[in-house]
């Protein structure tokens, strides 16, 4: 077994949700061995850190172990939300992909 | 055992698949919701404009598609399509029954309507002021109601129960509670009802839309999406399936991305009925296209009910001009210079204005991504909110004189002007609510 940087689109996938100017995006590892290494490598500091000009808020990441899942809401996430963004995403739909670019630490053979 | 689907999950959803359920699905219920957070400022504009108007404007498209089946099938249909106007939305489908030839009794249920209780004064706790200080024009006010306000309406027997604003997952666990004789205090039970309701109310969502990502996530058959239902069971827990020989797939990963669709903290997702908890949860494939999930809690019903405040939001311009070819991005960049510059220059606006170069860098501008590959199709797109008509007339312009005025070889101009309205959320005591509901027969 040996360490492998990878992108989180190649072990988990990710769905993104709004509400006003937040957007929640729900993490998903395909392998629930990856779990834990998933868990250590996307904290909320580093979502946070990420994008800081769009994502310009506080990131709180809440745990869902028994389905292997993390969900991730970031605060003044979308450009003052439906209501003010100039974005043609004005959802931020596609902000999952913004997460699934960030590379993760896996175990691998 | 329930069987209760969804026949659509916002208001521009698709009909085909609803039909087929109500032709197909065996169902006790239908439910159909229709209603997003700004489509009742829309609806109260229209009222406005027109007091029959309101209402969803597809009722007649979307009901008539699905009413026979369902009348002559024994299911019955539950829908926020009032918006606005759920009086008159009754109205309208009892003239749709009549046509149809179809004798029906529709409950409507009223009192989610709070426009009359919003003053100057009233305060807004997202932005820290009053209405007043806000300074827009109100569209109108409308409380999520929950089950308390459907069930009443379900006591009454219709075929067809149309709402204004309720939450969304109420629209399914009132028929669970009506059936089952749950009781409205049995917080864990509701918690599971919920969940369904939440599984099933974004439709496709659950059975493969909103997930491909070939070749990580592959979707048979995407094109011919089935709509869900699910088997409900005395205790709550449920199968969440669809028809044989619709596309699309109900895995383990579909029912998990959704659980947690538009959730913040999945052990407290509040609903006018239930302090939900989604954490406990367990998920498995029980079969092909079949998922089982158990184990949702609930904790006791939020105090207060969310409301949410609609505003006249000015408007939303947004034009649109395009360049291809060699060095497109760099004219594409160039004509957004002209843009900006004359926009502030000549015509003193102050109103902020963003500009896309989408093939280069545009949804995720403000992430600060763009494409470093030789893109050779550039479409600039110029984005402005402001409440002067003129002003975004303006902008449109702007975009459209780049035909002479431009770099070389721009073409495709498309413009659009949208009223915009905003929305704020207010929490209010139950006891402002005073419900209603009315039966009308074809």
């Amino acid at each position: 077994m040996s360490r492998r940087t990878v992108p989180l689109r190649e072990v988990a996938s990710a769905r993104t949700g709004d509400k006003g100017d937040i957007a929640c995006i729900s993490v998903w590892v395909y392998d629930p061995r990856d779990y834990a290494d998933v868990k250590a490598s996307l904290t909320a500091e580093r979502v946070a850190a990420a994008y800081p000009d769009l994502w310009r808020g506080k990131v709180t990441r809440y745990e869902v172990p028994g389905l292997h899942g993390l969900n991730f809401v970031l605060r003044d996430a979308l450009e003052g939300g439906v209501n003010a963004s100039l974005n043609l995403d004005l959802h931020g739909k596609s902000f999952s992909f913004l997460l699934l670019a960030l590379e993760v630490e896996v175990e691998r053979p | 055992m329930v069987r209760i689907g969804a026949g659509a999950g916002f208001a521009g959803d698709r009909i085909d698949p609803a039909v087929d359920l109500a032709k197909r699905g065996k169902l006790d219920f239908l439910a159909f919701e229709c209603v997003a957070e700004r489509t009742l400022a829309y609806g109260h504009l229209a009222r406005m404009a027109d007091p029959g108007k309101g209402y969803h404007a597809l009722i007649d498209r979307r009901l008539g598609a699905v009413l026979a089946d369902c009348v002559k099938n024994g299911t019955t249909i539950v829908t926020n399509m009032g918006v606005a106007n759920p009086r008159a939305a009754g109205r309208a489908v009892v003239e749709l029954a009549r046509r149809m030839g179809l004798k029906i009794r529709i409950a409507v249920v009223e009192g989610d309507d709070l426009t009359d209780t919003i003053t100057p004064d009233t305060r807004l706790p997202e932005i820290g002021k009053t209405v007043r200080e806000h300074g827009l024009r109100v569209a109108g006010a409308n409380a999520y109601l929950g089950i308390d306000a459907i069930l009443p309406a379900l006591d009454q027997e219709p075929h067809v129960v149309i709402t204004g604003r309720v939450a969304d997952p109420s629209l399914f666990l009132a028929p669970l509670v009506h059936r089952f004789g749950w009781n409205v205090d049995d917080w864990p039970i509701l918690g599971r009802g919920t969940a369904v309701g939440h599984l099933l109310e974004c439709t496709t969502q659950v059975t493969g839309g909103y997930f491909a990502d070939p070749p990580y996530k592959v979707v048979p058959d995407i094109a011919y999406l089935g709509f869900p239902y699910a088997e409900v069971d005395p205790d709550g827990t449920a199968v969440i399936t669809k028809l044989e020989g619709t596309g699309g797939a109900v895995r383990e990963l579909t029912v998990k991305e959704q659980l947690l669709y538009e959730v913040h903290d999945p052990s407290a997702y509040l609903t006018p009925d239930v302090t939900a908890d989604f954490s406990t949860a367990s998920i498995a494939e029980a079969g092909k296209d079949r998922v089982r999930i158990s184990g949702v809690g609930g904790r006791e019903r939020p105090a207060t009910l969310k409301a949410i405040v609609g505003f006249d939001g000015g408007f939303l311009a947004e034009a649109e001009f395009s360049y291809a070819g060699a060095g497109a991005a760099s004219r594409a960049e160039l004509a957004s210079a002209i843009v900006r510059e004359r926009m502030v220059h000549i015509h003193r606006c102050n109103d902020r204005i963003r500009v896309d170069l989408i093939g280069v860098s545009a949804l995720h501008a403000t992430a600060g991504i763009s494409s470093h590959a030789d893109t050779r199709d550039v479409r600039l797109r110029a984005a402005m909110r402001t409440p002067d008509r003129l002003a975004a007339e303006t902008l449109l312009a702007e975009v459209e004189s780049l035909w002479l005025s431009g770099p070389a070889g721009g073409g495709g101009y498309r413009g659009t002007i949208t009223p915009s309205v905003t929305t704020q959320a207010i929490y209010v005591e139950r006891s402002a609510i005073e419900l209603h509901v009315e039966v009308m027969q074809s």
